[in-house]
């Protein structure tokens, strides 16, 4: 597992880059992560999702897919798509320090 | 090859629910993860997209091994319904979407929606008939180039 720095702190991630402890996060590393997956500038949309994301982790365990991420968080699918291109849950995880979620749907 | 996907080309082609899904699953997913995807409705499967059709579609209680149903069984009048009817409890509780919002959000995702033009021709079928999300009517050659540098995935 390699480690990573952000924040001037060292975490440890995953092959993909997710957090393997999601504990280790904290909100100033989300931009730097952000950056690095080609989002330049997180607006309040962005972190209303990020938030949520890490809300819905340790409520329960694991992020949310795609899906139930656009019913619960408030944010519409399509806004999810412009807010994160290149897969809205799997990128928003990223950015939030959560591992990955594991859904289908 | 490169170690990701960067983009599938899903061909649908049946019109049962089962013939369907896959199909919507994968371009879903695919959207999901990043990757490209457009979704090509042809023959029956242009029951997904069709406005007629759309929240009409059935289980094939005939003819499909996987049922594990006798064929006398499946043949009953009223079966399609009511197989169809408890799939979609089913899928329901696991908030698996039904058709017609399924390719909504689909759509959402930035994916394009594809009618085949030579079906369309065959069942008499146009533009206004098939539903707004649809993004065109393409022949085979133009899915080809659309497809082109992608996986193609016939379901």
């Amino acid at each position: 597992m390699p480690d990573v720095s952000y924040d001037g702190q060292t975490v440890s991630v995953n092959d993909e880059g997710f957090f393997t402890d999601p504990s280790q996060w904290t909100e100033d590393m989300a931009p730097q992560i952000a950056k690095a997956e080609g989002i330049d500038h997180l607006t309040d949309r962005h972190w209303q999702v990020i938030r949520f994301m890490r809300h819905e982790y340790q409520a329960k365990g694991t992020g949310p897919s795609v899906r139930a991420l656009a019913k619960t968080s408030g944010v519409p699918v399509k806004e999810l798509y412009q807010l994160f291109p290149k897969g809205p849950a799997k990128l928003a995880a990223k950015i939030a320090g959560i591992p990955k979620p594991r859904g289908c749907i | 090859m490169s170690g990701t996907i960067e983009k599938v080309s899903i061909i649908v082609s049946k019109g049962s629910l089962e013939g369907i899904y896959p199909g919507l699953i994968m371009a879903n997913g695919a959207r999901a993860e990043g990757i490209e995807a457009n979704l090509f409705f042809t023959f029956f499967g242009l029951d997904a997209i069709s406005k007629k059709r759309h929240e009409h579609i059935k289980v094939a209680s005939v003819g499909n091994p996987g049922l594990h149903l006798a064929t006398i069984a499946g043949a009953l009048p009223g079966m399609p319904g009511l197989l169809t009817a408890y799939m979609e409890r089913k899928m329901g509780k696991l908030d698996i979407p039904a058709i017609p919002e399924f390719i909504e959000m689909i759509a959402d995702t930035g994916a394009g929606l594809y009618g085949c033009q030579a079906s369309c021709d065959l069942f008499g079928l146009g533009k206004d008939d098939l539903i707004d999300q649809v993004t065109g009517i393409i022949t085979v050659g133009e899915f080809y180039a659309l497809a082109a540098g992608g996986q193609i995935i016939f379901t």
